[in-house]
C-alpha cells in the first residue's frame, strides 16, 4: 500500500535540553485525521518533545519533517500555519475576552503590520462555533471554567489554519464533565480532518481518543503503534511500573486499572 | 463602546485639559482669548506672549512626557506580561537621573543636563540588556529584572553620591527638585529637541500594536503563533525605554505615571495592546497636563511633580486595584 505524506513526521530524534539527550530513538508520523497520544507518568518528557516538535528548542538529533519540509529550514511563520499549539493552560494575567484570544491565531496569517478585520473575526467566531462556544465570545477569559478556557485555545488553534493541532495535556486539570467535552472536540475536529497529536497520563483516555500510540517513560519509549494493539496490560505495567489491568467493557472500551 | 468612538471621547478629554492649563495661571486667559491668539488675533499682545510662550510650551511639554510615560508604561507590563510594571523597572529613571545630577554638579547649561541624562538612561538599559545576553539561559524575563534593579541600584548609588559632593545651597536643591520632577524650566526648544526620540521610539509601538499585544500570552505561546518573540520583545523595549529616557531627560523623574495610567486605559479598552497604547496615550498626556496645570496653581511655589503624581496616584491607584483586581488576576 502506497503510503501519504504524512503531515508531521521525526526520525530517530533525540531530545532534551542543553545538549543532554533526554530519550533518543523517537519515530513518529502523523497523517490527517489520525489522533496520536504520548502516554507517560508526569515528567517523563512529553512537553519537551512537543516544544521540539514545534522547534522551540532544537533536536539533539534526528530529523523532524513537516510535509516535505525540515523543520529546521522553516520559518516560525511558516511552521504556525501548518502546526498550531495548544497549551496545557492559558498563562497570561490580563482578562482578555475568548474572542482577542482567538483572534491571535490569525497572527501568523496576517501581515507584520495588520491587526484582524472583519475577515479574521468571521474565522475566528466560526472557530468557535465548531466547538459551540461561539455565545461566549465576548466574555472575559477569568470567567470561564477550566474546560471553557481550553475549548477557547483549541478554537484559537483552528483560527491558526494548521493541518496538525499539538495539544499539551488537554484534559489534565479539567473536571469530568469539562474532559468528556474537550474530548468530544478533539474526536470531532479528527473526523473532520486535523491531525492531532495530544499528550495524557490516562490510560483509559488514550484508549478512547487516540489511533496511535507512544509510550514513554524516563527510560525512553516503551511502545510505539496502534492504540489498541499496543495498550497492553504488560506495556503499561512497563511504563508505571506497577502492575496493571486491562479490561474491555461491554461497549467495546478498554479500561485499565 | 466601540474603539473609534473611545478614542474620540479621549481626543476630547484632551483638547479640554490642553484649554484648561492653558488657561490657568497668573495671567489668567479666557477661552476666547485662546481661540483668538491661536487664530492669528495680534491685538492683545500680553495674552500672546503668555500662551505662546509659556502656557503652550509648558502644556504641551506636560502632554508630551505624560503620553511617553504612559505609553512606555503599557508597553513594558504587556510584553513582561505584568501589570505591577513601570517602564523604569530596566533603570532608565535611575540612569537618567544619574547622569542629570551629574550634569547639574559638573555645572553644565541645562540642554546639556537634559542631553547627558538621556544618554545615561538608555546607557544603563543597555548595560542591563547586554548582561542579560551575556547570562543567556533560563528564565530570559526574570534575568533582565534582576539585572535592572542591580544596574538600578548602581546608579542611585551613584546619585546619593553626587548628591553628597554637592554645594549644598546651590547645587542639591536643584538636584532635590529635578529628581522629584518638575517641568517649570521648560521652554520651546527643549520639546522640539525631545520630539524625535519620542517619535522614533512611538513609531514602531503604534505599527507593530497589535503583534506586540500577542507577548502578553507568554513566549512559547507567541513563537508558536509565528512571532519572533524575542527580538519584538527587545524591540519593543528599546522603543519603551527611548521614549522614557526623553520624558525623563526633559522633565525629571515623576513616577506613577507610567504604572497607573495603564490601569486606568485597561478599564475602558481591555488588555488587548492595540487598544490600550492609544488610550494610553490620551489618558496619559490629559492626566499630565493636569497634574503639572495643579503644581504650579495649587501653592505659591511650584510643587515637584513627583510629589504630586504621587498623592494623586496612590488613592487612585488603590480604588483601581478594588475595582479591577479581578480582571487581571489569576
Amino acid at each position: 500500500m502506497e503510503r501519504m505524506t504524512p503531515l508531521l513526521s521525526a526520525s530517530d530524534l533525540a531530545i532534551g535540553h542543553g545538549g543532554k539527550a533526554l530519550f533518543q530513538g523517537i519515530d513518529l508520523r502523523l497523517e490527517p485525521g489520525r489522533v496520536l497520544c504520548l502516554l507517560g507518568p508526569n515528567g517523563a518528557g512529553k512537553t519537551t518533545l512537543f516544544r521540539t516538535l514545534l522547534g522551540l528548542i532544537p533536536p539533539i538529533s534526528g530529523r523532524i519533517m513537516l510535509g516535505d519540509d525540515p523543520l529546521s529550514r522553516l520559518s516560525r511563520v511558516q511552521i504556525a500555519t501548518r502546526l498550531a499549539h495548544v497549551p496545557q493552560s492559558l498563562t497570561t494575567p490580563f482578562a482578555f475576552t475568548a474572542l482577542d484570544i482567538v483572534l491571535m491565531g490569525a497572527a501568523a496569517l496576517l501581515g507584520p503590520f495588520s491587526r484582524p478585520g472583519p475577515v479574521e473575526h468571521q474565522q475566528a467566531m466560526i472557530a468557535l462555533s465548531r466547538l459551540g462556544i461561539a455565545d461566549l465570545a465576548q466574555t472575559e477569559i477569568t470567567r470561564l471554567s477550566g474546560g471553557q478556557r481550553q475549548l477557547v485555545l483549541i478554537a484559537r488553534a483552528l483560527a491558526q489554519e494548521a493541518g496538525v493541532l499539538i495539544m499539551d495535556e488537554p484534559t489534565a486539570s479539567l473536571d469530568f464533565a469539562n474532559r468528556v467535552q474537550v474530548a468530544n472536540a478533539i474526536r470531532q475536529l479528527a473526523v473532520a480532518g486535523t491531525a492531532i497529536i495530544l499528550s495524557s497520563h490516562d490510560p483509559d483516555q488514550a484508549a478512547a481518543l487516540a489511533d496511535d500510540a507512544l509510550l514513554l517513560n524516563r527510560s525512553g519509549v516503551i511502545a510505539s503503534g496502534s492504540a489498541q494493539e499496543i495498550l497492553t496490560a504488560e506495556n503499561l505495567s512497563r511504563l508505571y511500573g506497577i502492575p496493571v489491568r486491562r479490561e474491555r467493557s461491554t461497549d467495546g472500551r478498554l479500561h485499565f486499572s | 463602546m466601540t474603539e473609534r468612538r473611545l478614542s474620540w471621547l479621549l481626543a476630547l478629554a484632551l483638547i479640554a485639559t490642553l484649554m484648561i492649563g492653558a488657561m490657568i495661571g497668573p495671567y489668567a486667559l479666557t477661552p476666547s482669548q485662546i481661540v483668538a491668539v491661536l487664530g492669528g488675533d495680534r491685538s492683545d499682545p500680553q495674552a500672546v506672549t503668555v500662551l505662546w510662550n509659556i502656557r503652550l510650551p509648558r502644556v504641551l511639554a506636560a502632554a508630551v512626557v505624560g503620553a511617553a510615560l504612559a505609553a512606555a508604561g503599557a508597553a513594558y507590563q504587556t510584553v513582561f506580561r505584568n501589570p505591577l510594571v513601570s517602564p523604569d523597572i530596566l533603570g532608565v529613571s535611575a540612569g537618567a537621573g544619574f547622569g542629570a545630577v551629574l550634569g547639574i554638579l559638573l555645572g553644565l547649561p541645562v540642554m546639556a543636563i537634559q542631553i547627558l541624562g538621556f544618554v545615561t538612561g538608555l546607557t544603563t538599559v543597555a548595560i542591563v540588556l547586554g548582561l542579560t545576553l551575556a547570562l543567556r539561559g533560563t528564565g530570559q524575563v526574570l534575568v533582565m529584572v534582576l539585572c535592572g534593579i542591580a544596574i538600578g541600584a548602581l546608579a542611585g548609588a551613584g546619585i546619593s553620591l553626587v548628591k553628597l559632593l554637592a554645594d549644598p545651597d546651590q547645587q542639591l536643591p536643584a538636584i532635590t527638585f529635578w529628581l522629584m520632577g518638575s517641568l517649570a524650566g521648560i521652554k520651546r526648544p527643549d520639546i522640539g529637541a525631545a520630539l524625535p526620540a519620542l517619535l522614533i521610539g512611538l513609531a514602531p509601538l503604534i505599527a507593530l500594536r497589535w503583534r506586540i499585544g500577542l507577548l502578553a500570552m507568554g513566549d512559547d505561546e507567541a513563537r508558536a503563533m509565528g512571532i519572533d518573540a524575542t527580538r519584538l520583545r527587545l524591540l519593543v523595549i528599546a522603543c519603551a525605554t527611548l521614549m522614557t529616557a526623553a520624558a525623563v531627560s526633559m522633565a525629571g523623574v515623576i513616577g506613577w505615571i507610567g504604572l497607573m495610567v495603564p490601569h486606568m486605559a485597561r478599564l475602558l479598552t481591555g488588555p488587548r495592546f492595540d487598544r490600550l497604547l492609544p488610550a494610553s496615550i490620551l489618558i496619559g498626556a490629559g492626566f499630565m497636563v493636569l497634574v503639572d496645570t495643579s503644581a504650579r496653581s495649587i501653592a505659591t511655589i511650584e510643587v515637584p511633580l513627583g510629589i504630586l503624581t504621587a498623592v494623586l496616584g496612590a488613592p487612585i491607584f488603590v480604588f483601581l486595584l478594588a475595582r479591577g483586581a479581578k480582571s487581571w488576576s489569576e
